[in-house]
C-alpha cells in the first residue's frame, strides 16, 4: 500500500523573537524545522509501511530550501520526497495550498492513506488536511491518537475529542490528521541518513501539476492578509511577597469576584 | 489585466530608507546600495511593505479577478455545535459576537443546528439572539460525522447564501468547516480572536494570532462569500439569554444522498473522573514538573473541584506520563483562554506560554523566582506549589462557602 505524508517546513517557533527596536519578527538566523506535528505523521506512515508493507511518499510545498525537510523525512524511513515549488504558489492560503497538494496527490496515483499533522505550528489553522480530503473527495478522521487496525479496505482509528475519544471505522483511501499522542518519532538511523543524502528529490512546478492558475497562489486564495502587527507583549504583574499564610488569603480576595462571576 | 500577482521595487522612487525592511514580517527585504531588494523566495506578497513605504516605491499587483456579484449573500450564520443534544457554550459566544456583526450589516442572525431530536434546543438559540434557526434533524446526524455534516451544511450554504458564517474553533468545528469552505470556494480564517465589519466595504475584518501568538494578522475575504471564520473559545462574550425573544424556526428537508458516510463511529469513550472540558473551562488549574510526582496532581484536582475548574498540564508532566495528553496546554497541546489560569510548578517555557498567555488572569506558583512564568503572571507567588495549592483550596472553600 502507498502512504502519503504531507509536511511543511516552519520556523522553529522557540527562535522567533521580536526585535525590541523595530517591534517586528526577527527571522534572521531562524532555524527551519519540520512542523512538529508532521513528525508524528511521518513516523506513523513509516510504521504503517512496516506493518502492512508498501512505500511512503512525502510531499512538501514550499521554497526550494524545503528540500531539507524532505531529506529529513527520508532519513526517518520515507522512500520518496516530492517538492512542490514554484513562484506561482506564493501567497497561497489554505484553500490554494490544499488544492495544490491535492493536485500532486492525484499525480502520484493510487494510495491507501494520506497522513498530515493536525496543524502547522506557524499558521495553526488545521485547515489544509480536511481541505485536501475535500478536494480529493476522501473521507477523513482528524486528531487521530491511535490507529488500531488496518487492512486493504479500511482502518480503525481513535479520534481525540474534547470530552474523550471516539473509535472510527473508515474506508480506504482516506485522510488522517494526527496528534502528538499517536507515537514517538524515531531518530534517523545511519542508513537513513545515507539514504537521505543520496536521495533524488522529485521537483514539481505548477505546470507539472496541471494546476489551474486561478486556483493557486495569491490568485487562488479567497483570503487576503491586510495587516500584520505585533501584539503588545503581556506584562508581568504583582509578585506577592511574604509568608504563605498571609499571601494566600490576599490572593483569594483578589480572585474571589472572578471566581464567583465564572460560576454558571 | 494580469493573471499573476507580482511585487517590485520602483527604483526611481526608492530612497533606501529601510522602512519596508522593518515592516516585513518575513525578513524578505534587504537594502543594498540605497535600494530595497525583495527576496521573492521569502516574500508572501502580504503587502506589509507597501503600507509602510512613504514613497510609494513598492508596487504590488494583485491578480485582477472578475469580481463576483456578492449582493445575493445575506445574513450572518453561526454553526450551533451540539454534543449529545447539549449546545456547546462556544455557540453562545458566537451568537453574542454574531449579533453585533449582523446589526452592523443590517442582516439577520441565523443559527444552524444539525442533530437528531434537537428541535427543543432551537428556542434556546432564539433566546440567545438568533432571528432564524435552520434545523436539520435526522437520526443519521445524531453525532458529528465529518462527511454527512459537511454535505448538509454545503447544501444549506448553497441554497441560502449566507454573507458571514462563523463556527467554533473546536475539534468538530475545525474538522467540519474546512470541508465546507473548500467545497463552496469560500475564504476561511482559523481561530479568530477579533471580528469587526469594515464600514467602508462591509467586509469582515478577521484578526487572528499566528506564529504562536507572536504576530497578529488581520484577514479579509473580499471577493468570495460566505466570509467564513472559526473563533477561539472564551474570547467573545456569551449572548445573554432573553426568553421573550422571537425567532423563526426553519426545519430543512435533508436529502438522503447527503447523509452518506464512508466513516462510522463504532464507539465513544468518555473521559472519566472529575473532568471539566479544558477549552470551555472558565478556570484552569495546571501543573508541571514542580509537582514532583503524579499523585500530587490530586492537589490540583481538589482545588479544581472547589472552583469548578478544569485540570491542565505542562508538556513535561505529560511526557512523564503523569497526565494524559488530552490535558496538555501549550504548543503541541491545547490553546486555552480561561478567566483564571493557575500555573503550579510550571516554569513557563515559551511552548507553554503560547498556549495560555491570553488568559485573563494568570496566577503563577513556583519555587524559582527567576522562572519565566512570572514574566506573564498577573499574580506571582514564589513558593512551593505543594504547600500553597492546598492552602488555596482551603481558603477558597471558606470564602465560597463550600
Amino acid at each position: 500500500m502507498q502512504f502519503i505524508v504531507c509536511i511543511k517546513q516552519v520556523p522553529e517557533t522557540t527562535d522567533v523573537r521580536i526585535d525590541p527596536k523595530t517591534n517586528t519578527l526577527m527571522r534572521e538566523g531562524v532555524v527551519s524545522i519540520i512542523n512538529p506535528f508532521d513528525m508524528y505523521a511521518i513516523e506513523e506512515a513509516v510504521r504503517l509501511k512496516e506493518r502492512v508493507g508498501g512505500k511512503v511518499t512525502a510531499i512538501s510545498m514550499g521554497p526550494p530550501q524545503a528540500e531539507a525537510a524532505l531529506r529529513e523525512a527520508i532519513a526517518m524511513g520515507v522512500d520518496t520526497g516530492i517538492l512542490l515549488s514554484d513562484r506561482a504558489f506564493a501567497g497561497s492560503d489554505t484553500w490554494a495550498t490544499s488544492y495544490t497538494l491535492s493536485r500532486a496527490i492525484r499525480k502520484i496515483g493510487e494510495f491507501g492513506v494520506i497522513l498530515c499533522g493536525k496543524q502547522a505550528s506557524d499558521g495553526d489553522t488545521a485547515q489544509v488536511g480536511p481541505g485536501m480530503a475535500t478536494h480529493l473527495d476522501l473521507p477523513q478522521v482528524t486528531y487521530v491518537r491511535k490507529i488500531e487496525t488496518i487492512d486493504d479496505k479500511h482502518l480503525v482509528a481513535e479520534r481525540l475529542l474534547e470530552s474523550g475519544f471516539e473509535v472510527i471505522d473508515i474506508q480506504l483511501p482516506c485522510l488522517l490528521t494526527v496528534v502528538k499522542e499517536i507515537n514517538e518519532p524515531r531518530l534517523p538511523s545511519l542508513k537513513g541518513k545515507m539514504a537521505a543524502k543520496k536521495a533524488e528529490i522529485v521537483k514539481w512546478t505548477a505546470q507539472d501539476l496541471g494546476a489551474e492558475s486561478e486556483k493557486i497562489g495569491l490568485n487562488g486564495s479567497p483570503t487576503k492578509v491586510v495587516k500584520i502587527f505585533t501584539p503588545q507583549p503581556r506584562q508581568g504583574g504583582k509578585v506577592l511577597k511574604g509568608e504563605p499564610s498571609e499571601i494566600v488569603p490576599q490572593l483569594v480576595q483578589e480572585l474571589r469576584d472572578i471566581v464567583l462571576g465564572s460560576a454558571s | 489585466m494580469s493573471s499573476e500577482s507580482s511585487i517590485k521595487v520602483l527604483e526611481s522612487r526608492c530612497v533606501g530608507c529601510k522602512l519596508c525592511v522593518k515592516a516585513c514580517p518575513f525578513g524578505a527585504i534587504v537594502v543594498e546600495n540605497k535600494l530595497a531588494r525583495i527576496d521573492l523566495a521569502k516574500c508572501t506578497l502580504c503587502g506589509a511593505c507597501v503600507e509602510a513605504c512613504r514613497f510609494e516605491a513598492i508596487e504590488l499587483k494583485k491578480a485582477v479577478q472578475a469580481s463576483a456579484d456578492l449582493s445575493g449573500y445575506r445574513d450572518v450564520w453561526v454553526f450551533a455545535e451540539q454534543v449529545d443534544g447539549r449546545i456547546q457554550s462556544i455557540t453562545y459566544e458566537l451568537l453574542g459576537e454574531g449579533r453585533k456583526l449582523a446589526d452592523q450589516l443590517r442582516m439577520n442572525l441565523c443559527a444552524v443546528i444539525l442533530g437528531s431530536g434537537i428541535k427543543e434546543q432551537t428556542s434556546e438559540l432564539v433566546a440567545r439572539g438568533a432571528d432564524k434557526v435552520y434545523v436539520a434533524d435526522r437520526p443519521e446526524l445524531a453525532y458529528f460525522q465529518d462527511e454527512a455534516y459537511a454535505a448538509v451544511l454545503i447544501d444549506l450554504v448553497k441554497r441560502h447564501k449566507p454573507n458571514v458564517f462563523l463556527c467554533g474553533a473546536s475539534t468538530i468545528g475545525r474538522s467540519l468547516i474546512s470541508r465546507v469552505a473548500v467545497s463552496v470556494k469560500a475564504g476561511l480564517t482559523a481561530d479568530c480572536t477579533g471580528l469587526a465589519i469594515d464600514p467602508a466595504t462591509g467586509n469582515l475584518l478577521q484578526t487572528r494570532p499566528a506564529f504562536g501568538g507572536n504576530i497578529m494578522a488581520t484577514i479579509i475575504t473580499p471577493n468570495h462569500r460566505p466570509q467564513m471564520a472559526t473563533v477561539r473559545h472564551k474570547v467573545m462574550k456569551e449572548a445573554q439569554r432573553d426568553p421573550a425573544r422571537q425567532g423563526k424556526i426553519l426545519v430543512e428537508a435533508v436529502a438522503d444522498a447527503l447523509l452518506k458516510s464512508r466513516a462510522k463511529r463504532i464507539n465513544f469513550v468518555e473521559e472519566t473522573g472529575n473532568v471539566v472540558n479544558l477549552a470551555e473551562a472558565n478556570i484552569i488549574v495546571s501543573g508541571g514538573r514542580g509537582l514532583q510526582k503524579p499523585e500530587n496532581f490530586q492537589l490540583l484536582r481538589d482545588l479544581a473541584g472547589v472552583l469548578g475548574a478544569a485540570v491542565g498540564s505542562s508538556r513535561a508532566a505529560v511526557d512523564a506520563n503523569w497526565m494524559p495528553y488530552s490535558h496538555q496546554v501549550g504548543q503541541t497541546g491545547k490553546t486555552v483562554c480561561p478567566k483564571i489560569y493557575f500555573a503550579c510548578g510550571i516554569s513557563g517555557q515559551i511552548q507553554h506560554l503560547v498556549g495560555m498567555s491570553s488568559s485573563e488572569v494568570i496566577v503563577a506558583i513556583n519555587k524559582d523566582p527567576e522562572a519565566p512564568i512570572f514574566k506573564v503572571a498577573t499574580y506571582g507567588v514564589v513558593g512551593d506549589a505543594l504547600k500553597i495549592v492546598p492552602m488555596l483550596t482551603e481558603e477558597f472553600r471558606k470564602v465560597l462557602g463550600k
